[in-house]
């Protein structure tokens, strides 16, 4: 029995490093369709709607990079993952890029082999507690029996926040955050923590959103961003500067809108013309045809309508863009220039 | 001399390894485990190669490093700043509790039903099916989860023992049954009761030795000395007298509702109270199986036989059926209690911090070393199951028929 079981254990280690080791932009050709790893479920980032097509922020990136390899937004097959099962799912090939909510941290860029190719959300950790308990900062949360996500960086971060503080927790540990809410609402936990925009988004699916306050402490800083698998450099690439081509263009003006109509032929502005494709030779570079970011931004539009379409203020998830808001207007996204 | 001639030596040709049946046998087992050999050198250079091209490797250091996470059940001292293999071990502690709390649990539910499958009764006999055939014949998982929920659900929270309008209110003001867990006053030594445990331990020597005595009576002189009041007056006068001598040393810690959660007290969390109801509920229904089946293997003229002896229906069973049947059950209920403990597996479904919850789930996910872990992981569950195997066996060994 042993025998078998480190038998199985070594064939499937064997044989799924065997298939990560390919280029990955010739499969995604050859297979026709993006293996893109999300979250289980989380209103607004990645969930599936009523008719059963996932729609979300991060899904919003797994589009824009299946429209611009393959020139089709819904060629993507949406691979559910856990924080248990994302890592493994990406490293084995199962997925070819992972967009779920994911904190950007050395140790999974180096010591995993992963590569972050930028970050699409900037946010924070954060707790939530029902109105009822009276509490207004976290900490006073001393004794307080704490859902939380296994598997996160969050699991790491209550940790060294309660012990530096010198407060004690009980930690529930759950899988998913579908499996939390029903805990967290019937009172088996009293605090429930996760990054603020899962917490805006997990309040937000409540019956009565207004009996649960965010508390005001952030107690870390959670980059979360897309991955790749390291050592193919030229698919990292083309995930990197399809999420910059969507920052970009809501820097340059671009949006779903008019892209038909900046793109068919050369303008006044280069950056555009460069982005777009009229003018140099960008896409092929990444190994793409010219019109590559003009797709990506015409699949859900560029990063500003992303973000107002499915988490912004006007949605009932309510997110205000903070850190998120360009350069420009005092966030903190930059792009790098597209020349 | 002789009359049977030796056979010819040192005409050993190489073709006798296929011709001859002496060591054609040989020869296909070298073949076999060359294979073998070849097939298992194989795999494990295919994954080190692929780890190598993937720019990983083979590492156990990650063990010695601080896990940084925190466990809420942990039967040893550990905290976030411990090292991961602290963190396994908590795991393995847990997991042996659960083991070993359900093995018992599922054990005396199992002999019961099993019992009580054969009673006379149809009503009972009828309901004794049912249980088991609704809980062996449902995943353990949903058991689990069922129990969990229900808990949850059922159970009030903290918050309603709070305030004047309070909705719930303790046991004797001493037990508190939430949904989060039961809370039990936990006793305080206090000076003094080093004395009042030495009685109490004596007391219990003392009641073995009473029961030995009444046996040899029984034995010797035919004499039946009744055993129960007598033990168990034993058990409590003693205990109870040097307690009020020695000034009451012992007291107990109550738990209150303090803040967010009743503090002191002992505190036993709702996931190991459904991760042990679940698995012994569900384990227990096969053990009721395989006790009916070794019940009905002793024949029925030894019941017949203790019968006429003028023996009643419970001690028919506990004298003469259950010590032929144990023969039969031991066994099976073996695999059971294995089956048990690999079952205990599935507890991060209710958020219960077993050895799967810690080495394999937030070890193997902070620090990604999925192949170290996961073959660490089944080294411990190998481990374990041989341990328990092992007890069994020699359990076995005593019970089963000795032949001379």
């Amino acid at each position: 029995m042993k025998k078998i079981a480190i038998l199985g254990a070594m064939t499937v280690a064997g044989l799924s490093a065997g298939v990560a080791s390919a280029a990955t932009l010739d499969d995604v050709k050859a297979r026709g369709k993006l293996n893109c790893g999300v979250i289980t479920g989380l209103v607004g980032f990645a969930a599936p709607n009523a008719n059963g097509e996932w729609e979300g922020f991060d899904v919003g990136v797994c589009r824009a990079v299946a429209a611009a390899v393959l020139g089709d937004p819904t060629a993507v097959e949406f691979v559910p993952t856990t924080g248990k099962t994302r890592f493994t799912a990406l490293a084995s090939g199962e997925i070819d890029l992972l967009a779920r909510n994911t904190t950007w941290t050395f140790s999974r860029d180096v010591d995993l082999g992963f590569e972050f190719v930028g970050i699409n959300y900037y946010d924070g950790q954060g707790f939530m507690v029902p109105k009822e308990l009276g509490v207004s900062s976290a900490k006073e949360l001393d004794g307080a029996t704490v859902c939380i996500q296994t598997g996160t960086t969050t699991e790491l971060n209550l940790a060294d926040f309660f012990r530096s503080n010198n407060i004690s927790y009980e930690p529930v540990p759950i899988e998913t955050n579908a499996e939390a809410q029903p805990l967290y609402l019937e009172g088996a936990c009293d605090v429930y923590t996760t990054d603020a925009s899962g917490l805006a988004a997990t309040r937000a699916a409540f019956e009565n959103p207004g009996d649960h306050v965010v508390l005001p402490e952030i107690i870390s800083k959670e980059p979360l961003g897309p991955l790749v698998r390291h050592g193919d450099n030229q698919w990292g690439d083309i995930a990197r500067w399809t999420l910059n081509a969507l920052i970009a263009a809501e820097e340059l003006g671009v949006t779903s809108a008019n892209v038909e109509e900046l793109g068919a032929a050369a303008g006044n502005n280069p950056e555009i013309n460069r982005l777009l494709g009229t003018e140099g030779t960008l896409g092929e570079m990444l190994g793409l045809d010219a019109d590559w970011a003009k797709r990506a931004i015409m699949a859900g539009g560029n990063y500003g309508e992303l973000f107002e379409k499915n988490i912004g203020e006007n949605t009932p998830i309510g997110l205000a863009r903070g850190l998120n808001a360009q350069w420009t207007e005092g966030g903190l996204l930059y792009s790098p220039p597209f020349r | 001399m002789s009359t049977i001639s030796d056979p010819p030596s040192g005409s050993f040709r190489l073709s006798m390894l296929i011709n001859d049946t002496r060591y054609r046998s040989y020869t296909f087992q070298f073949i076999a485990l060359v294979l073998l050999i070849m097939a298992f050198a194989y795999l494990g250079f295919n994954l080190l190669a692929n780890l190598q091209a993937a720019g990983l490797n083979i590492s156990y250091q990650f063990l010695g490093e601080p896990a940084g996470y925190d466990i809420n059940q942990t039967l040893i001292e550990y905290t976030s700043q411990s090292s991961h293999w602290r963190a396994s071990l908590v795991g393995v502690l847990n997991t042996l509790l659960v083991a070993f709390l359900g093995c018992i649990m599922a054990t005396v539910i199992g002999v019961f039903v099993g019992v009580l499958r054969l009673s006379n009764n149809w009503l009972v006999r009828q309901l004794m099916s049912i249980y088991v055939e609704i809980f062996r014949n449902v995943p353990v998982l949903v058991w689990i989860l069922i129990i969990m929920a229900v808990f949850i659900a059922v159970l009030p929270q903290p918050r309603e023992f709070r305030g004047d309008d309070a909705t719930a209110s303790m046991v004797f003001g001493a037990f508190a049954f939430t949904g989060r867990g039961f809370y039990a006053p936990a006793p305080i030594f206090g000076p003094g009761s080093g004395v009042v445990i030495a009685v109490f331990l004596a007391s219990v020597v003392g009641i073995f030795a009473f029961r030995n005595y009444a046996k040899k009576a029984l034995y010797d002189r035919g004499q039946l000395i009744p055993t129960l009041w007598p033990s168990l007056a034993i058990f409590f006068i003693p205990a109870i007298l040097a307690f009020f001598v020695m000034g009451r040393p012992i007291t107990l810690d109550l738990p209150s509702l303090q803040g967010f959660n009743f503090q002191g007290g002992i505190f036993m969390r709702n996931s190991l109270i459904a991760l042990w109801f679940a698995l012994s509920i569900y384990t227990a229904a096969f053990i009721a199986e395989n006790v009916r089946a070794g019940i009905l293997a002793v024949s029925k003229g030894q019941t017949e036989a203790a019968a006429s002896l003028g023996l009643r229906p419970g001690r028919i069973m506990n004298l003469v059926v259950l010590p032929q049947a144990l023969r039969v059950i031991i066994p099976p209920l073996i695999s059971q209690y294995l089956n048990l403990t690999k079952n205990s597996s599935l507890a991060i479904a209710v958020g219960y911090m077993d050895l799967t919850g810690t080495l394999g789930g937030i070890t193997l996910n902070q620090t990604g070393r999925a192949i170290e872990a996961i073959f660490l992981l089944m080294l411990f569950y190998l481990a374990i199951s041989l341990a328990i195997s092992a007890i069994m066996n020699v359990y076995n060994n005593a019970v089963k028929l000795k032949e001379r």
